[in-house]
């Protein structure tokens, strides 16, 4: 995972198989960079992502939950077809926009 | 007719290696890249179900992974020994997760409802679960 700050945002870019085996790692990473910056929007760019399944759902909605209490907010860039596919069944582009 | 069987760990290492199997396993029936990723995701929630749900982190047991191709349709099989679902239907419901403060979102069983075209689900409490899978390629043509 790496990042940067962009104006007010702050991007967070993931690679590879977003599944259970490194959803923990991904959580507490991006957990951490929520931590230590000061910005308005999470962009989340996925355009190494090859693979998602529900788990990505579940930390992706906390994410959000987490910056919403913050006051902040939660966008995702270049999805995938299937990763897409995934989103749009459940739900999440109902709070969170896609750039 | 073709199949395979194989029985593995229940580690969350062997998530990728089970649905790479089946959308390698499923290539000679000439599936869309489309149809590809829907099983692959299908089998990823059953797969990590089992590594999540059925046994205790400390005691681990088997996946066992079955898979029949006939023609244009796939009938691939996820069963546990695990400690099983209390209430099938229930656990079936989107959003329904027994383990949502582990951000879990509850929706493994409603992704592969959408992406296959059958789904069943046969547990009973202390013996553990055994989820089956259809999909027919071409459907759309
Ligand atoms: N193989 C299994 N063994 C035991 N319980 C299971 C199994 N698969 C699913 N479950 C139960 O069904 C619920 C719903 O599963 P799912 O829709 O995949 O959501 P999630 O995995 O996010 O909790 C789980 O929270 C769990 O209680
Ligand atoms: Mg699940």
């Amino acid at each position: 995972m790496t990042y940067k700050m962009s104006g007010d945002d702050l991007y967070v870019y993931l690679y590879g198989e977003f599944d259970d085996s490194v959803a923990k790692t991904i959580r507490e990473n991006i957990d951490m960079l929520i931590d230590s910056f000061v910005f308005s929007r999470l962009v989340i760019d996925m355009r190494e992502v090859s693979f998602m399944d529900s788990t990505g759902i579940g930390v992706l909605l906390g994410r959000y939950k987490k910056l919403r209490s913050l006051g902040r907010k939660l966008s995702v860039k270049n999805v995938n077809f299937q990763v897409d596919k995934v989103f749009s069944m459940c739900g999440i582009y109902d709070i969170v926009s896609k750039l | 007719m073709n199949y395979f069987k194989m029985q593995l760990p229940a580690l969350d290492c062997n998530e990728k290696f089970a649905r790479s199997a089946l959308a390698a396993f499923c290539v000679e029936a000439a599936p869309t890249l489309e149809e590809i990723g829907d099983v692959k995701t299908a089998v990823s929630e059953a797969v990590t179900n089992v590594v999540v749900h059925a046994y205790d982190k400390e005691n681990p047991g088997e996946i066992f992974l079955e898979a029949y191709l006939d023609a244009n349709e796939i009938k691939i099989v996820i069963k546990d020994n695990g400690v099983g679902i209390a209430d099938v239907e229930k656990a079936l419901e989107p959003f329904y997760s027994t383990k949502s403060d582990d951000e879990r979102s509850g929706m493994g069983f409603t992704v592969m409802q959408t992406f296959m075209d059958k789904v069943s689900v046969v547990s009973k409490e202390g013996e553990g679960t055994t989820v089956e899978l259809v999909k027919r390629f071409g459907d759309k043509q």
